[in-house]
């Protein structure tokens, strides 16, 4: 029988299979950052070992960093420290680090597919639960806790048990306006958050083969939202041509050897998957989140729903308690929702196709009166790129605030945080109770949402600006 | 890892689902780089709320949590699993973890179990109606037990072995130091690398 995507990728990376036991996996790229990796060193230190592959691990900066000011020292004393170990580590162990300030610094997740360590076939780990961003290259990517970071760090294998497979078949086109960010959380809202787990998720279909690279790394970016530790994305020309010329791709014949090897990387024919969901592309429509987790979504052009319409008693409650933190009332339409910050940035959406969207919305229009609208590029080279096309001048002119790269807002590490009781709307990827800083309240949406947003002071897609004629003629 | 072999203690009722590791230790606590001292910041927000089950005076010393379904959801921050094991937290129960966050707890000695939801409703009712009530989690029997429920759990043989003994993850792997070894004399050379060496 015929194997899928996931499994072609796994079996490649055992190192020793044994009955009754996980399998132990090679790891071909283990990414660091400062939060989630000083027990692992400290580990390390305690037992004398050493870091096995320097060769296959790389460390950024990202969670704790300011995105102002970031030439002066940090002010918060204890993200200064956690920084510094990471430092310290990085000099003491020989990992290469791109600490805040180099070119190359920015959300780990960012940082490996711009550099090109991201391949095809490739097995990535990270203590990051959004390492699953990097299976849109049909790598087998997941999130580990410390005590992984640790084992990768000590013995480049981790021993896990095979996942299930499911593929999540994205039929037809999807409609002008309606982006990546609207489909993966129209999947969360399908599947449920705990609908992928003990699954490694194959995205397919016509939808998803036009993708770009970037909208195909913000769809694997959420697959841990549904439950899933990793999404994966069959590479193709699309993925090819992203990787060519890139520091890390192959050259010369190495690029023709694994070019061969990458087109190998599709699930065969008569494979079978565990589980299939499918999604038809052309029903769907710009998607915003109600509630505290990334399933509780709904079309924007919906209401806030009622609570006492859920079937199932856990459900009910769950949307009764978010409700209530969110401030909302059931059937409010959606649009009606005002909000007092705009987030656009983030390892979901903080690549440059996503600050262009979001610039063009903005481009010769103003934040609303009262809105702040705060862009963070996702790495340095992305606020590097976009300053060259301008861009940061367009979300400058129209009132939004030009930051430098990091987590940022996201999750709220760095001062970058929402006040108690303000609402933002986020294209970041989890609207969990005081995600963005206490007692905050975030909607999930598009950068294309995110931008209609700021500009109308109320969730909405770029469709209700045209309507609005809030366009104001160049040089007026 | 300290080894896990049966624990007996009261629980706390938490009658909510999707518990997300931003609830259980919030982003801000992140900046520690040590594994201790979390304790303060379990469920920082919720325990802002006097009425909060964490706060009532019967669920002090509390070991046994038994958690709605979809527990530890988001992100992999291993802190989630140290934060209920400062507090005192010994065995979780849910009909459903996350996957990150389960993995995270049996490397750390958390022992998390998995039982039916009818029968961790059981143990949610036994535990809200009284406060004394004991629940014994047995991973040697692989057995739950408290007055009027005698359940039996799954874990996977090598997960119970290495909790039943503490052992440590990494000693076992590089036992097979030959095997990994070989692996790397025969991977790709177009295989990216972040320095040469």
């Amino acid at each position: 029988m015929g194997r899928t995507l996931a499994e072609k990728v796994w079996d490649d990376h055992v190192v020793r299979r044994a009955e009754g036991e996980p399998d132990l996996l090679f790891i071909d790229l283990h990414l660091l950052h400062e939060v989630t990796s000083p027990q692992a060193f400290d580990g390390l230190r305690k037992s004398g070992r050493k870091v096995r592959r320097l060769d296959l691990t790389i460390a950024t900066e990202d969670h704790n960093t300011p995105t102002l000011d970031i030439d002066k020292p940090i002010a918060d004393p204890v993200s200064r420290i956690q920084l510094e170990t990471l430092r310290k580590n990085a000099a003491d162990f020989g990992v290469r680090l791109h600490p805040l300030g180099d070119v190359e610094q920015g959300v780990v997740h960012v940082v490996g597919p711009q550099l090109g360590l991201t391949q095809p076939g490739t097995t990535v780990v990270c203590g990051d639960s959004h390492t699953s961003t990097h299976g849109a290259f049909g790598a087998l990517a997941f999130g580990i806790g410390t005590s992984q970071v640790e084992h990768v760090l000590a013995t480049q294998t981790l021993p896990m048990s095979r996942p299930k497979t499911m593929a999540i078949t994205v039929n037809g086109e999807l409609p002008d306006g309606v982006t990546a960010k609207d489909l993966i959380l129209a999947i969360i809202a399908k599947i449920g958050t705990g609908g992928g787990q003990g699954y490694v998720l194959e995205y397919r279909g016509e939808a998803i083969e036009k993708l770009s690279m970037e909208s195909r790394m913000t769809i694997c970016n959420m697959s841990i939202e549904a439950g899933a530790r990793a999404g994966m994305i069959a590479p193709d020309e699309t993925t090819f041509a992203y990787l060519q010329g890139r520091p890390h791709a192959p050259e010369g014949a190495d690029w023709d050897a694994a070019v061969e090897y990458w087109k190998t990387l599709r699930t065969d024919e008569d494979a079978e998957f565990d589980a299939e969901v499918v999604i038809d592309a052309t029903e769907l429509a710009p998607f915003v989140t109600w509630g505290t987790n990334p399933g509780q979504g709904a079309p924007l052009s919906a209401s806030v729903p009622d609570p006492a319409s859920y079937e199932d008693a856990s459900e009910r409650f769950a949307a009764e308690k978010a409700l209530e933190y969110m401030g909302l009332e059931a059937g409010q339409p959606l649009r009606s929702i005002k909000v007092d910050t705009v987030f656009v940035g983030s390892c979901t959406n903080g690549r440059i196709e996503d600050l262009r969207a979001a610039a063009e919305i903005v481009k010769d229009r103003k934040v609303a009166d009262g809105v702040r609208m705060l862009v963070v590029p996702g790495s340095a080279r992305v606020g590097l790129q976009a300053v060259s096309e301008g861009l940061d001048v367009v979300f400058k002119d129209a009132g939004a605030e030009w930051r430098h790269a990091g987590c940022s807002m996201c999750l709220g590490m760095n001062p970058d945080q929402l006040a108690p009781g303000e609402r933002s709307a986020s294209t970041s990827n989890r609207n969990f109770e005081g995600r963005q800083g206490k007692g905050g309240r975030t909607h999930l949406v598009s950068p294309q949402v995110a931008a209609a947003t700021a500009v109308l002071g109320h969730l909405a897609s770029p469709a209700d600006l045209s309507a609005a004629d809030t366009r104001t003629p160049a040089g007026v | 890892m300290e080894a896990f072999t049966t624990h007996t203690g009261r629980a706390v009722p938490l009658r909510r689902s999707n518990v997300d590791t931003d609830q259980i230790i919030p982003a801000h606590w992140l900046k520690k780089v040590t594994r201790d001292g979390f304790e303060d910041g379990l469920f920082e927000a919720w325990r802002k709320d006097a009425s909060f089950v964490l706060n009532q005076p019967e669920r002090q010393g509390a070991t046994v949590l038994v958690a709605g379904p979809d527990f530890g959801t988001g992100s992999s921050r291993e802190h989630a699993v140290w934060a209920l094991q400062n507090y005192g937290f010994k065995a979780v129960i849910s009909s459903r973890f996350a996957d990150i966050f389960r993995g995270n707890s049996l490397k750390n000695g958390l022992l998390t179990v998995v039982l039916e939801q009818k029968i961790v409703d059981a143990l949610m009712e036994l535990a809200e109606k009284d406060p004394q009530a004991e629940i014994t989690v047995d991973l040697v029997a692989r057995e739950v037990r408290a007055e009027g429920v005698t359940a039996s759990f799954e874990l996977d043989e090598n997960s119970r072995w290495r909790l039943l003994n503490g052992l440590d993850d990494i000693s076992i792997t590089l036992q097979n130091e030959a095997d990994i070894a070989a692996y790397e004399a025969k991977r790709p050379v177009f295989k990216p690398q972040t320095i040469q060496i």
